[in-house]
């Protein structure tokens, strides 16, 4: 596998040279927007991403305790009948997954690094982005979404909540930004 | 006709399949946006580069597109569409956190699936922090959980608030998709100088 991870020092995605252009945003979205309509199609329901994580949650938990589990107001919801892997959205994940991988390594875009801007370390990067990762998950616990299930899936069919929330993950960004700059400029 | 599962009964083994073949198209789609890589996806946020908006806007207009044309032509039953269900305040306040999280954590939970897949490290520090985020939620707010459930309403759309059509809706959102792609082109130019160099 070593052949397949580019290594570089400097930390910057960007500078890697041999990496095929990206496809244009409109086309990407369009792509994009197919497959979450072959999902509507198929399924009846959108896209997700957060129940595969809380799947992976309640299978963790149920190996210390499966009364544990069916006991708890959040876990119980992902226990499935005490096969939580067997999850929905945990295949989808999978997949989407394996389609990144190929997608990433037939482009040139696999590299081994850490993204951030100059002026923060590695180290820094790492926990800002474990830090970020554990609110992220509670705001999308809180919404019952994130990107994907609410304002993606949610906003094609203008759910009025969804859209509330695109609004307010948008604003919050938006208004954090001048503070976290930092990290990435 | 559509969709599908309201008529046929997937086995357990066939939904999951659909679920990773679908996964696919959804990680190849992630990966050509440039969605794996954490500058991209703030740059949104700092002006420079507007494909997080622009991607997920088309992504939107165009699912939404194909639903409102196929359920005009009686070829899709939009009441079989499942609808989450709607609370306000827990949308709001779990956007404005989830939003915080994204700005500093550089990835969302889709995404971080991207990043993980091209080898970037953060996204596998983005992913577990997720995971500890849930195991959190789960052990320290389960009343926050009973709180939300008991105060969802029933499916809340723009048409059914407003009673305008899905499709009159669609055709606004493409006309102001046209109109939002000019203007992200503009703020482009504007902000360049941010773009960060190498």
């Amino acid at each position: 596998m070593a052949h397949v991870f580019a290594h570089t020092t400097s930390g910057r995605a960007e500078s890697a040279s041999r990496a095929q252009p990206l496809w244009n945003p409109y086309l990407a979205g369009v792509f994009l927007g197919l497959v979450l309509l072959a999902t509507y199609l198929v399924t009846g329901r959108g896209l997700g991403a957060v129940g595969g994580f809380s799947s992976l949650a309640a299978w963790l938990t149920g190996l210390a305790s499966p009364e544990h589990v069916t006991a708890n107001a959040v876990h119980s919801r992902y226990w499935n009948d005490g096969a939580p892997l067997a999850s929905w959205t945990l295949f989808l994940l999978g997949g989407a997954f394996i389609g990144a991988w190929l997608s990433a390594r037939r482009a040139g875009r696999i590299e081994w690094t850490v993204e951030r801007g100059p002026r923060v370390s590695d180290s820094q990067r790492m926990w800002l982005a474990f830090a970020g990762g554990f609110i992220a998950a509670f705001g999308a616990k809180i919404a019952k979404g994130c990107t994907s299930g609410q304002a993606l899936t949610g906003g094609s069919i203008l759910n009025v909540g969804s859209l509330v929330f695109m609004a307010a993950v948008f604003a919050a960004a938006y208004g954090l930004a001048y503070f976290v700059r930092k990290e990435w400029l | 006709m559509f969709p599908l599962a309201s008529h046929i009964d997937f086995s357990v083994t066939a939904s999951l399949a659909i679920a990773a073949l679908l996964g696919l198209g959804f990680g190849i789609a992630l990966e050509r946006a440039g969605f794996g890589s954490a500058r991209r996806l703030t740059a949104v946020f700092y002006l420079y580069d507007m494909a997080v908006v622009k991607v997920m806007f088309t992504a939107i207009v165009t699912a939404m597109t194909g639903i409102a044309v196929l359920a005009g032509i009686g070829a899709l039953d939009l009441a079989e569409l499942y609808v989450e269900p709607t609370f306000l305040s827990a949308q709001l306040i779990g956007g404005l956190v989830f939003g915080a999280g994204f700005i500093i954590g550089g990835y969302c939970p889709g995404t971080t699936i991207a990043a993980m897949a091209s080898g970037r490290k953060d996204g596998f520090a983005f992913a577990a922090g997720m995971l500890a985020g849930v195991m959190a939620y789960a052990e320290l707010t389960p009343g926050i959980e009973t709180w939300i459930r008991s105060n969802a309403t029933a499916d809340l759309t723009l048409p059914s608030v407003t009673g305008i059509a899905m499709g009159w809706w669609t055709l606004g959102f493409i006309g102001f998709l046209v109109f939002a792609a000019w203007g992200m082109g503009r703020l482009e130019q504007a902000f360049a100088h941010l773009r960060p160099r190498g």
